[in-house]
């Protein structure tokens, strides 16, 4: 192999400009002159649009330009001389600019001659605005000046206006103007007057905007594929190419025969037609160009262009090796930095393991054992780089070849480095370094206080794994992405994992009523993964509170509150007041975590974090937990106390319709009397059903599951349990009550302009008694309704964000503090106004009275 | 129609010309020149009362919830 030779050079500036004919002939290797691609034998054609002269794709061919092979030779363009000049759609906006702003008549610049100096040598130096945006913005001032001028300032010619009749075709007048026309008005301007028009005249002709020669992309950028039966099948640029040579040949054939003009036009129509799909298949006045099957070609624009181009799909998009993709389960067991890995997901993704002098010895075990026995390992790997599998047959040869400076493809292990992510990832905390656990069974594992950073659940939710493999990966992934570091979320500057559904609920009632035998806390201990009981009280009954304390620290001080209001005190590492709900364990609300992390850092916290959360489920799997139709019943007196207050509700919008029919409603200002009418009864229905769920409140068993889990915060709240014990409420579409869907009515059972709350929307049953007909139906209606406008806003919301992010992409906090783009002009002169690292603050402030406190 | 003064709105900050000294010390602060600010409008109702002209800087007087007050300027364009 030879020496691969590098050369390093700065990039100092970078010039967009056209290809003048003559680049392209410079350029170019072969001239195109015959449609046909290959031969009999299946050998391209010379000077045919495979011609090999242009790179090849064929492995046994050698390129006759530059002799290389296949994959060496990166091809070379060709070109066509076309018949007629073509105009390229690509600049037709830019062609009727200039055409506007020049005089019909001697093709100068439409301003005053003594201005012109001005203007081109403050564009050429610049002032201050020396930035692209603030020529472009000089420029297109410019333009539109000249465009309006009726009057040519030089000759006086009176000026005809000119239109473009899309895509192509440009009229003065009434008059058709033909390319040939338009290339010798845009060669006749001058190289100074040119940049006016924000043109470099040495990289950018106005006429080069007009087609002579085209260029022809290098066979490499088209290959033809060979399909199973042998076909051949071509890229859609050779077909779009082979038409316009085709249709080329034609148009040079009967200018040559003296062709009547209307058929010469017609000819040169068609090449325009192909020419400009040949760039853009998509140029709205136009048909697409189309395969025989009716799908439209792919041509040059929409290869680069949208999701599928080629900037966001390859450039931006790109695929990995050593990554692996499944569902996910729940299992706290594991720590919340680690992820399960199924065994035969670990068998398929390997580390790559240098060989030492001191690791050799067990790295052999790894080749010993091979690709099928685990732990093992899939690929040696050569200090040239060059790959060997490892297979029963080799493995023998292999053994004995291996030594330091080799490396080994082994399995996954417990403890190796990688990355677990989830889509859509709108967060740094979507993809976050964990440890791999191998684990039976066949999904991805993780522990549920992880879901909300992910924005995961269990509904059969897949996520992604990759495996860093060198050295400087691992190392960046674990100081920059392990969960540890991600804890605190910099949007509030409280810890984003948290305890959840279960977990919460067994904290709850371990810190409000239970109390076990001194045996069982330990036992409980034990199984949660704590191993040193001697922060347990010795004495023979120990308290829910007792036990949680054992996870703390024993100079661990806290005060808070819980969800309740109420005061939550821990003192030297003991909960001796309060109650531990979502208020305090919760993912992203209250500082008893972030108080932790602070005092004791991340890596301790995590561990924390999960004890707590194992707890948690301990406790619920010890006690039992289920919720049941029981939960929702109510006292003989509160039921009645529901129904005297619906009752009373039907009675009080009875008396406002009432009120509306007679005239005598009082209207509230700027509003109809109708509207008046609409927002009272929505009032006092809603107020009814909030003093239902008030009484359900006060009057439902305390200490039921379902309340357990509504005052604990992991699941449901106290409306939700209304809608099951008392009334489910008025149902609402776009802000007010059901409307009309049939003539008047909301259903064809309610007498016509029945404004009653039963007759629009109002469901006074609750769902254990269950819901009449009607009321179902309406229940279903905002159901869809709210179906329709999640499935609605997703992609929507999707897009805004998307144009966000790419707008703010490249803004960063510097030195002195100031927010700026990637022009470095200033966006914000302190970071947030404040200055503020949120996610070292505590909810987004730093509280000075406590840091003063806790110097002294 | 009675006239409006939108420097009274409670939610338009004080706005106040930047002296020349200010402005130098401003720029060498950030080790920046006038093009690099944040752009307003000379003819911006919160400010067409101060009568600027294009090449003044303005300084925004804000109240933060975080930081008290903060300071933010702009260029007259
Ligand atoms: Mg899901
Ligand atoms: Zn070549
Ligand atoms: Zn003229």
């Amino acid at each position: 192999m030879v020496e691969q030779q590098y050369v390093f050079r700065e990039v100092k500036s970078i010039i967009f400009g056209m290809l003048s004919p003559k680049m392209i002939k410079q350029m170019s290797s072969i001239k195109v002159v015959t449609p046909e691609l290959y031969d009999k034998e299946g050998y391209p054609v010379d000077g045919g649009l495979m011609d090999i002269r242009m790179g090849v794709i064929d492995p046994a061919i050698k390129c006759k330009t530059c002799g290389s092979k296949l994959k060496e030779c990166t091809g070379h363009f060709g070109h066509i001389e076309l018949a007629r000049p073509i105009m390229h759609i690509k600049y037709a906006p830019l062609i009727l600019n200039i055409l506007r702003s020049i005089c019909n008549e001697c093709t100068k610049p439409m301003v005053e001659a003594s201005k012109l100096k001005n203007i081109i040598t403050s564009i050429e130096e610049g002032d201050e605005e020396t930035t692209t945006t603030g020529r472009t913005k000089r420029t297109k001032g410019l333009v539109d000046g000249m465009k309006s001028t009726t009057k040519c300032p030089h000759c006086n010619a009176k000026q005809e206006k000119i239109t473009i009749e899309k895509p192509t075709t440009y009229f003065e007048g009434e008059k058709r103007l033909s390319p040939i026309e338009i290339r010798t008005r845009l060669e006749k301007i001058s190289d100074d007057d040119i940049q006016l028009f924000g043109l470099n005249p040495e990289h950018a002709r106005p006429e080069w905007m007009i087609l002579t020669l085209l260029a022809i992309p290098p066979v490499t950028m088209r290959p033809s594929i060979t399909l199973e039966s042998g076909e051949r099948s071509e890229d859609d640029l050779t077909h779009k190419l082979g038409d316009i040579v085709r249709i080329n040949q034609r148009l040079f054939e009967n200018i040559n025969a003296g062709a009547p003009e209307i058929i010469v036009e017609d000819l040169w129509d068609l090449l325009q037609y192909h020419v400009t799909t040949f760039f853009d298949n998509a140029v709205p006045q136009l048909p697409p160009a189309r395969h025989r099957s009716g799908q439209p070609l792919k041509t040059i624009t929409e290869r680069i262009k949208s999701k599928e181009g080629r900037i966001r799909h390859n450039l931006a998009g790109k695929r990995t090796n050593f990554s692996a993709r499944t569902v996910i389960s729940p299992d706290p067991m594991l720590e919340i930095y680690e992820v399960g890995v199924p065994l035969i997901t670990a068998m398929k993704l390997t580390v790559p393991e240098k060989i030492t002098e001191w690791n050799i010895k067990h790295v052999k075990e790894y080749v010993k054992n091979g690709p099928k026995e685990y732990p093992g390992a899939n690929y040696i790997i050569r200090p040239d780089e060059k790959k060997k599998k490892i297979t029963d047959e080799t493995k023998e040869q292999l053994l004995e070849e291996i030594e330091p400076g080799y490396s080994v493809e082994r399995h996954l292990l417990d403890g190796d480095i990688a990355l677990f992510n989830r889509q859509p990832s709108l967060h740094r905390m979507s993809m976050m370094c964990h440890r791999v656990r191998v684990l039976p069974g066949k999904t991805l594992r993780l522990n549920p206080a992880v879901c909300a950073p992910y924005n995961a659940d269990f509904d059969g939710d897949e996520m992604n794994l990759h495996i860093p493999q060198t050295e400087e990966a691992r190392a960046e992934a674990e100081i920059l992405m392990q969960v540890q570091t991600q804890l605190i979320s910099p949007r509030y500057g409280l810890s984003i994992i948290g305890c959840n559904q279960d977990a919460l609920s067994g904290n709850y009632l371990l810190t409000s009523q239970l109390e076990f035998s001194h045996k069982e806390a330990s036992d409980i201990l034990y199984n949660i993964g704590v191993d040193d009981f001697s922060r347990l009280p010795k004495k023979d009954i120990v308290t829910g509170k007792e036990l949680i304390s054992c996870l703390f620290e024993k100079d661990f001080n806290f005060t808070g509150k819980s969800r309740d209001g109420n005061e939550v005190i821990i003192k030297n590492g003991k909960l001796i007041k309060g109650i531990l709900d979502k208020a305090n364990l919760g993912e992203g609300s209250g500082l008893l975590l972030r108080m932790l992390i602070k005092k004791y850092g991340e890596d301790k916290t995590i561990l924390t974090l999960g004890q707590l959360y194992r707890l948690g489920i301990e406790i619920l799997l010890r006690k039992g937990f289920t919720i049941g139709l029981a939960d929702t019943d109510l006292p003989q007196k509160a039921e009645e106390e529901i129904s005297q207050i619906l009752a009373q509700a039907q009675v009080d919008s009875k008396d406002f319709i009432k009120k509306f029919h007679e005239g005598t409603l009082e209207v509230l200002p700027g509003k109809t009397a109708m509207e008046t009418l609409e927002l009272r009864i929505l009032e006092l229905l809603n107020k009814a059903r909030d003093n239902t769920g008030r009484v359900v409140a006060q009057n439902a068993n305390q200490t039921s599951p379902s309340m357990v889990m509504v005052k604990s915060g992991a699941r449901g709240n106290i409306i939700n349990l209304a809608q099951m014990a008392a009334c489910v409420g008025q149902q609402a579409l776009s802000g007010g009550r059901i409307g009309k869907g049939y003539k008047n009515r909301t259903l064809s059972h309610f007498k016509e302009n029945d404004l009653t709350p039963d007759a629009r929307g109002f469901i006074k049953n609750n769902f254990k008694k269950g819901l009449a007909p009607a009321e179902f139906f309406f229940g279903a209606m905002t159901g869809r309704d709210s179906l329709m406008d999640t499935a609605l806003r997703t992609p929507k919301s999707g897009y805004l964000y998307r144009r966000l992010a790419n707008a703010l992409q490249d803004l960063k906090v510097n030195y002195d503090h100031t927010v700026r783009d990637a022009n470095n002009k200033i966006v914000q002169f302190k970071y947030g106004g404040d200055g503020v690292d949120v996610s070292k603050s505590e909810g987004g402030v730093i509280n000075v009275d406590e840091i003063i406190k806790s110097t002294q | 129609m009675p006239k409006v003064d939108p420097t009274k709105h409670i939610l338009v900050p004080k706005h106040s010309k930047l002296s020349e000294a200010e402005q130098k010390k401003l720029f060498d602060k950030h080790n920046i020149n006038f093009n690099d600010l944040p752009i307003i409008l000379a003819s911006d109702p919160a400010i067409t009362h101060l009568k600027l002209v294009k090449g003044d800087v303005v300084k925004i007087d804000r109240d933060s919830p975080t930081a008290g007050k903060s300071e933010y300027f702009r260029g007259v364009q």
